[in-house]
């Protein structure tokens, strides 16, 4: 097995593409897919130093994120497919209703 | 120890592949398929971690249900492709530099300052890890959070069914002037 920092690193280039997605992607959904992308990293994180430090808290919380990323998730999905009806489109350009 | 290095790269090297085809692929069905082969890598490597009940949870959960999820919005929505997708550039560029910023901020903190131990992180006691020591974690511990997310997903469900019900009074008193 590798050394802790590796897996630091690994889930630092995930969360940093994650970051790109959302900032560069103006496909709504391919948005959302790297929200998943960034909670993925996070729980490498939270499952490499449970096992470092041997405590089950990490993963018992990456279970909590699990469940929360199910939930948010269901209800981002219910909101595309709302605003898709409204608008025709999913491009989160066009989502700009409040802008002053 | 030389064996365990070479596959955590290899892992890491098709879960980043992957994650960069998710970025720049302009399918989003592409882009959908290709974050479930990242879930799936990132699940071998919390099997490498000696945490088989979350490795499973992720194939289930993630490349499995929300997914399917993800997949059938798509192909219910025919949204696939954007017909505009060129973004502006100076925007793009604006994103590179902040992402790069980002990704080289953290990683001279945890290489340089955070001090991690440089000791190849050893193999789990057999029973580490596995559902039955996690269930007893889950149901003594940390009892009340669990029942708080039964009550999120509920919450969830409700949420979703109200927002994409077609005949929705609730959308007409907000926007009278639409329909």
């Amino acid at each position: 097995m590798a050394p802790i920092s590796f897996y630091l690193i690994l889930s630092i280039i995930m969360f940093s593409i994650g970051i790109l997605g959302v900032l560069i992607r103006r496909n709504a959904l391919v948005v959302f897919m790297s929200l998943e992308l960034m909670f993925n990293a996070a729980n490498l994180v939270f499952v490499a130093f449970s096992r470092q430090y041997s405590s089950l808290n990490g993963e018992i919380s990456v279970f909590f994120v699990m469940t929360v990323a199910a939930a948010e998730v269901a209800i981002g999905l219910a909101l595309m497919v709302a605003i898709f009806h409204a608008k025709h489109s999913i491009d989160v350009d066009q989502m700009s209703n409040l802008k002053g | 120890m030389l064996t365990g290095i070479l596959f955590f790269d290899f892992m890491a090297v098709i879960v980043i592949a992957s994650a960069v085809g998710m970025l720049i692929s302009r399918n989003a069905v592409y882009a959908a398929l290709l974050l479930v082969l990242n879930f799936a890598s990132v699940a071998v490597l919390y099997v490498t971690l000696g945490a088989p009940f979350i490795a499973m949870a992720q194939i289930t959960v993630y490349a499995g249900a929300i997914m399917i999820l993800f997949l059938f919005v798509i192909m219910m929505l025919g949204a696939e492709m954007l017909q505009d997708e060129s973004s502006n550039r100076k925007t793009r560029v604006l994103a590179g530099i902040l992402a790069v910023v980002f990704l080289g901020e953290l990683t001279w903190m945890v290489v340089f300052q955070g001090r991690m131990p440089q000791a190849v992180l050893t193999m789990p006691a057999s029973d580490f890890g596995s559902p039955t020591q996690i269930g007893l974690t889950l149901f003594s511990n940390y009892l009340l959070p669990f029942e708080i997310t039964s009550f999120i997903l509920l919450v969830a469900i409700i949420g979703a069914i109200v927002l994409t019900k077609t005949e929705n009074p609730l959308f007409r008193r907000i926007r009278p002037g639409k329909d």
